[in-house]
């Protein structure tokens, strides 16, 4: 509701500008807004200012203000129920990544009372493609795709239908490709991961000092799917998040080379425990991992949603992110017929980052209060996850990284990252691009 | 006659039916697998099942997009059912056509992105089939070399090249991609080297046309051709065909190849006409369910057409339910499930006579 009610005042700032131009004028189209500068739109290369967070400031000033809110919500309405919205998804419920979006898009639909399409199991191929049109044929004003594979074939659909939105989410080609309706998003989920990795070094001190294990042996697992920035950011972010708590932790990852493999991944987090872990976290999007764990007694730190269900005796928390706000700007901005950018990064701030309710059954004592502490210095600025003092790679602190944020299939990295003593994640665009391998990470053969 | 003891019914062989009859039987089993559908379909989701049904029908037909993917989906799985029917006439259980369409795609993609720069389209696509036809026929030679020399279980180890197959897609789509994504993306996006042409304005039309070309070319080939009788004669009998001087390790060798061959061009349309990337899902299974339209079609390329359609309906049926009514994926198999039983179950009814106690014996009494 509050995030609801975040986007309208966006939307009323939006509107407060078109009113001045032309009061009757209904926006409709992508072009209607390209004339008039508003706060979703962006210079291709930069980060989106989130708008959310900007209209969440501002606040109620005065009573014309919510006047014009009212006004801004009544055009609104009549312009939501124009829109129909589609998704495209890899997998089913039965992907903990897919159920995630799933829940979001039809909590941001129903929440806007819009209507949409869900295709489910759609392949990384042509048969994206396909549903992408089929969408498009069935009315779709805006269409979401979930999966990274999915990227060329959105890309495909948003050249031959130029009226459509097409958003991808975790994509890294928006920004070079500079069509007006081809968008790609993410969510500085590195955040989450960190937070997700105090909690778990908080775990990992209090079996050191229950003498389960010594300081030295402090070893966490990881299931990875692909070695690739996506992955490795996430499993970065969250070892520095556990090392904040427990520096004497160390970190072995190994990649399944597929995101939903659930077999593979429990084998995975049985190899890693055998091998000493005591602690398991995971980036595949099976139960492989958290019911290895469960049956093992090893504790769990998850990702995408939480696992408490499965896992009543080892899930301690998980991190995720929440679509919701980015589905929501999307549509609401189509809707309104404003130009979208080509990247919308989540955070924090936005509510696009969470951490699911902590299990005190599993987790520390004051694991609690320590996240919320933690989160205030991330939102605030004092704690930053990146930072380059607080990691070295072969031995030595990092001062230079060029990154190959321009995703043009050279695989040249063009792009410094490192300033003022912190890797710029997600800032040149919204997928992750750290992909360094760090000292206390070792890679382990799957 | 009378009899102590006579069971409730009993099974005996037809010889022969009218074709009337048998359609007659098919046509039944369709009605009732239908029905059961429905049934199911009420029980399970409260649904109602005549929206059901029109729901399967627009998922093929509701608009000329879902046609065209349509006439795709049956293009391609049938190509892969002519690739295995050869085989399978001949008694040899060749599971291994999603391997031979895989590797025939890899073989594919590897000519657009190594050579995509290097040669002109009008002799890239020449190479691109050379490529692919080969990489199959290979793929499928290597377990007919075992079995004509060694006897090998050819069910097993065209099983097994499956997987081997996957892990050599998945292997180069690690090299390719040096992101270390796994995913290759589209390749050759801009310049579209190797890409096939598109035929008037419908990206699938040359897909359809190849594999109609080849549909009649495999009837003709089986039917007509000497080849094709020793086929049969193999797949009756090794010892006959021996004794009546057919080289069987040669027939073998022979339609292992041209079966891997078809899958290879099934793999090049996949890649090259529609995809134009690879990853270890291109092949979507296809290479198990040609076993099943190559089955229901008794190994009878035309009737395949059939068959092919059925299967691609139903599954393109299945993926409109699970977008209409918010059912999972699973719940368009399982009446995917219930109708194919049927449909085997009636080749049961179609070959073989149930007598009842009292209907036998006013038989008995008529043949007498």
């Amino acid at each position: 509701m509050k995030k609801t009610l975040a986007i309208l005042l966006a939307l009323l700032l939006a509107l407060a500008l078109f009113a001045g131009c032309a009061k009757t004028e209904t926006p409709s189209g992508s072009g209607a807004g390209s004339g008039t500068t508003t706060p979703t739109e962006a210079p291709a290369d930069a980060q989106v200012p989130a708008p959310v967070a900007a209209a969440s400031d501002m606040e109620f000033e005065n009573d014309s203000a919510a006047a014009d809110a009212a006004a801004a919500k009544a055009e609104l309405a009549a312009v939501l129920p124009k829109v129909k919205v589609g998704f495209i998804f890899l997998h089913d419920e039965n992907s903990t990544y897919d159920k995630n979006f799933i829940d979001a898009a039809k909590e941001a639909c129903e929440g806007l009372g819009v209507s949409y399409i869900l295709r489910t199991n759609i392949p990384e191929g042509q048969e994206c493609y396909n549903a992408a049109a089929e969408l498009v044929d069935d009315g779709c004003n805006i269409i979401f795709a979930d999966s990274f594979g999915h990227e060329d074939f959105m890309i495909q659909a948003a050249r031959e239908f130029p009226n459509v939105q097409f958003c991808h989410a975790t994509g890294t080609k928006a920004h070079t490709e500079k069509l007006a309706n081809y968008h790609n998003a993410f969510a500085d989920i590195y955040e989450g991961r960190f937070l997700a990795g105090v909690a778990a070094g908080m775990k990992l001190n209090q079996l050191i000092d229950e003498g389960k294990f010594s300081a030295d042996e402090a070893l966490v697992g990881y299931v990875g799917a692909y070695p690739y920035a996506e992955v490795k950011s996430g499993y970065t972010s969250f070892f520095l998040g556990v090392r904040s708590i427990c520096p004497s932790a160390t970190m072995e990852v190994t990649f399944t080379n597929s995101w939903y493999d659930e077999a593979l991944e429990k084998e995975a987090a049985n190899t890693l425990i055998q091998r000493g872990c005591k602690l398991i976290s995971q980036h595949a999007d099976s139960m492989g991992a958290p019911t290895a764990c469960e049956t093992a007694g090893i504790p769990n730190v998850s990702y995408n949603g939480s696992t408490v269900d499965a896992c009543p005796n080892t899930f301690i928390v998980s991190s995720r992110i929440n679509w919701v706000p980015y589905m929501e700007t999307m549509i609401v901005n189509t809707a309104a017929g404003k130009r979208l950018a080509a990247d919308w990064t989540g955070t924090l701030a936005n509510g696009a980052v969470e951490l699911t309710d902590v299990n005190t059954q599993a987790a520390a004592p004051g694991t609690v209060e320590k996240l919320e502490e933690v989160k205030a210095g991330l939102i605030s600025g004092a704690v930053k996850v990146f930072d380059t003092g607080a990691f070295t790679v072969g031995g030595k602190t990092l001062d230079s990284y060029a990154a190959d944020i321009h995703d043009m299939g050279d695989f040249q990295p063009e792009t410094e990252v490192i300033k003022d003593g912190e890797f710029e994640e997600s800032v040149y665009r919204s997928a992750p691009a750290f992909d360094i391998d760090i000292d206390g990470i070792t890679i382990i053969d799957g | 006659m009378n009899r102590t003891h006579s069971p409730l019914f009993h099974i005996s062989k037809r010889a022969s039916i009218p074709w009337y009859i048998s359609w007659a039987i098919r046509a039944a089993a369709i009605v009732a697998a239908m029905l059961v559908c429905a049934l199911v379909t009420m029980l399970l989701t409260g649904a109602d099942p005549i929206r059901i049904y029109v729901t399967i029908f627009q998922g093929s037909f509701g608009t000329v997009r879902k046609f065209w993917v349509l006439l795709q989906e049956l293009s391609i799985l049938l190509c892969v059912s002519l690739a295995v029917t050869p085989a399978f006439k001949m008694r040899f259980w060749n599971i291994g056509g999603e391997g031979q369409v895989l590797i025939g795609g890899l073989a594919t993609a590897a000519c657009m992105f190594y050579l995509g720069d290097k040669m002109p389209s009008g002799l890239l696509i020449p190479v691109m089939i050379v490529a692919s036809i080969l990489a199959g026929a290979i793929w499928a030679l290597i377990p007919a070399i075992f079995k004509a020399r060694w006897n090998t279980n050819e069910t097993l180890f065209t099983l097994m090249m499956n997987y081997v197959a996957i892990q050599l897609v998945s292997y180069f789509c690690n090299i390719w991609d040096r992101k270390g994504s796994g995913i290759v993306g589209i390749i050759n996006p801009n310049t579209r080297a190797g890409w096939f042409p598109v035929l008037a304005g419908r990206q699938y039309l040359l897909n359809v046309l190849v594999v109609a070309v080849l549909t009649v070319a495999v009837y003709i080939y089986l039917r007509y051709t000497k080849h094709g009788y020793e086929i049969s004669v193999v797949g009756e009998s090794e010892r006959t065909a021996r004794y009546v001087g057919i080289k069987v390790e040669k027939v073998i060798l022979r339609t292992m190849l041209l079966s891997g061959a078809l899958c290879g061009i099934a793999g090049l349309l996949l890649v090259g006409g529609t995809d134009h990337t690879i990853s270890t899902t291109t092949a979507g299974g296809r290479g198990f369910t040609a076993v099943m339209v190559s089955w229901l079609a008794k190994f009878d390329p035309i009737f395949m057409v059939l068959t092919s359609f059925l299967l691609a309906f139903l599954s393109r049926g299945s993926s409109q339910i699970a977008q209409n009514f918010g059912l999972n994926h699973s719940f368009g198999d399982i009446l995917t499930g219930i109708i194919l039983f049927f449909i085997i179950g009636s080749e049961f009814f179609i070959n073989y006579r149930l007598s009842f106690r009292a209907s036998s014996e006013k038989e008995d009494g008529s043949h007498a």
